[in-house]
């Protein structure tokens, strides 16, 4: 997409503002897990709205189906069966990109453009730029791009940027028979959120929480978790963060260091030469021996 | 080390104008050998800086765009690997440090500045260029392994995203130390005048040799320098 009519937060690998003329509301997408029957309707949804067909796989032997993401399915039911407190817990999660505001996937990126972030929040891939070195990958805190087999591209959810972009909703919310799905700005899906715990406390659930991790500087996917004090057991890390690694590798300040000192180099060596002028190669032997014979070592 | 008539055969005939033949100092097999090295060494320089940092991303253009650059780089990094380690195998005799070659590196700065000479006991290498051997047989080791553990899609997927991460801040750490030791072996080669013909003609002048190998030229000669 080109980028005259979206509204662009920052770009990978480009140390220019990006083009952001306009601010966008930002959004965010509520997943109620406690509502979700995990019918996979919106798996459908996002398969039919981008056109996506994975291959057809084999049974598990459990209900989530496919087995994982990839380049054909963005979002994705996983099914857990947790003992939570003594009791046996079938546990539901729609799976997917979680558009973070500081994004490992974008902070990864070597290529110049394949990751943007729309002022609105989304996170969007622009495969176009994609070189397919799976940095992405190893930058997302929640394992989420996935590289495509065929063309060495990286894909994930794009929470439909296309549809967000002219008004609509996405495709997964539009789709979501039970309303475990909401789409609107940032605020009022907290806000909406703060009430489904209300509710959620009110049945015996005191340990609801919102999972809107902040070591990402907070996600635009937010979810309501029954058992909030455990979001591992919905296979959510419990405590998301870019790490440190990643800032090292990545880190501007670093990498800048290191071409500078690299320049550094060649101009030493430029000096170098100026200020003390080359080991010039010295006569021959003074005596000129006629022919000397050569002794092997 | 195999002599011959070849290298001494027509002394005039190279330009240098003396009576005195000149010595053989890389054979044809290496010097071949270091330019396909370097050859590699520089298409994976330009290729691995677009990765590094931004500013350098209009290197992919000189490797048909991003994509392409992405493939080539590995393959070119196993090409180099596999012409550096059969190369360096048959150097590493040569290369062992001894006592006179740790003098030689502590006054390192002093022989940049022309205020120390290479001690009568220097083999066919200097300390420098000791060190510098040693070190890319080291780094090379490590940008191989990190840069398996990276390399998409063929075996990348095969390790976690953090491994996947030290492998990579690694990776740009020892290709950090490769470009600074290559820029002082370029420029050591430069300066040192005499060194560019022995490894594109195989050539040294006796004096040349006097001057920097003493311990290198008695061998070849069998006269004290």
């Amino acid at each position: 997409m080109a980028l005259q009519s979206l509204d662009v937060q920052r770009r990978s690998a480009t140390s220019t503002a990006s083009p952001q003329a306009r601010k966008t509301l930002e959004v965010a997408k509520l997943i109620d897990v406690s509502r979700c029957i995990g019918c996979k309707a919106c798996q459908s949804a996002c398969m039919e709205w981008n056109d996506l067909r994975d291959e057809v796989g084999v049974n598990e032997g459990f209900y989530t189906n496919p087995k994982d993401l990839s380049d054909q399915s963005w979002t994705l039911m996983r099914f857990y069966e947790e003992n939570i407190e003594g009791s046996l817990q079938w546990l539901i999660l729609k799976d997917g990109c979680l558009h973070c505001t500081e994004p490992g996937c974008l902070k990864a990126c070597p290529a110049p453009g394949a990751i943007v972030q729309f002022t609105n929040g989304l996170v969007d891939f622009h495969q176009e730029n994609c070189i397919g070195c799976g940095y992405c990958i190893s930058g997302c805190p929640f394992n989420i791009p996935r590289l495509s087999k065929h063309d060495n591209k990286a894909y994930k959810c794009t929470l439909c940027s296309d549809r967000v972009s002219v008004g609509l909703e996405p495709a997964c919310i539009k789709t979501c028979p039970t309303q475990a799905l909401s789409f609107g700005s940032k605020e009022d899906m907290l806000a909406q959120a703060e009430h489904r715990l209300d509710d959620l406390r009110e049945r015996g659930f005191t340990k609801a929480a919102v999972y809107d991790p902040q070591g990402v500087g907070g996600t635009h996917v937010v979810f309501v978790l029954p058992h909030g004090d455990q979001p591992e057991k919905y296979g959510l890390p419990k405590d998301p963060h870019l790490g440190p690694l990643l800032s090292v590798w990545r880190s501007w300040v670093s990498r800048s260091l290191g071409v500078f000192t690299m320049f550094a180099v060649v101009v030493a060596g430029v000096f170098h030469y100026m200020k003390v002028g080359p080991l010039e190669e010295p006569k021959d032997d003074p005596p000129a021996p006629p022919s000397p014979p050569r002794k092997e070592a | 080390m195999a002599t011959t008539e070849k290298d001494l055969r027509t002394p005039a005939a190279v330009g240098h104008g003396e009576e005195q033949p000149l010595l053989r100092r890389y054979p044809e097999w290496e010097r071949l050998v270091h330019w396909g090295v370097a050859i590699a060494y520089i298409f994976l320089f330009l290729s691995g800086l677009a990765l590094f940092h931004p500013f350098f991303f209009w290197t992919a253009a000189l490797f048909g765009g991003g994509p392409l650059l992405r493939i080539l780089h590995p393959f070119l990094g196993v090409t180099l690997a596999l012409l550096f380690y059969p190369y360096a195998a048959q150097l590493w005799r040569d290369n062992l440090m001894t006592p006179t070659d740790w003098r030689w590196t502590r006054h390192a700065f002093d022989y940049m500045n022309k205020r120390y000479e290479n001690p009568p006991d220097t083999g066919k290498y200097n300390g420098g260029q000791k060190l510098m051997y040693w070190s890319m047989v080291a780094v090379i080791a490590v940008l191989v392994t990190t840069g398996v553990l990276i390399w998409q899609p063929y075996f990348a997927p095969a390790f976690s995203a953090t491994t996947r991460k030290a492998a990579a801040v690694l990776h740009a750490i020892s290709a950090f130390i490769m470009f600074v030791g290559i820029g002082i072996h370029v420029y050591a080669g430069f300066w040192t005048k005499g060194s560019f013909r022995a490894m594109t003609r195989g050539t040294v002048t006796r004096g040349w040799a006097r001057l920097h190998y003493p311990g290198w030229y008695r061998q070849m000669t069998g006269k004290e320098p």
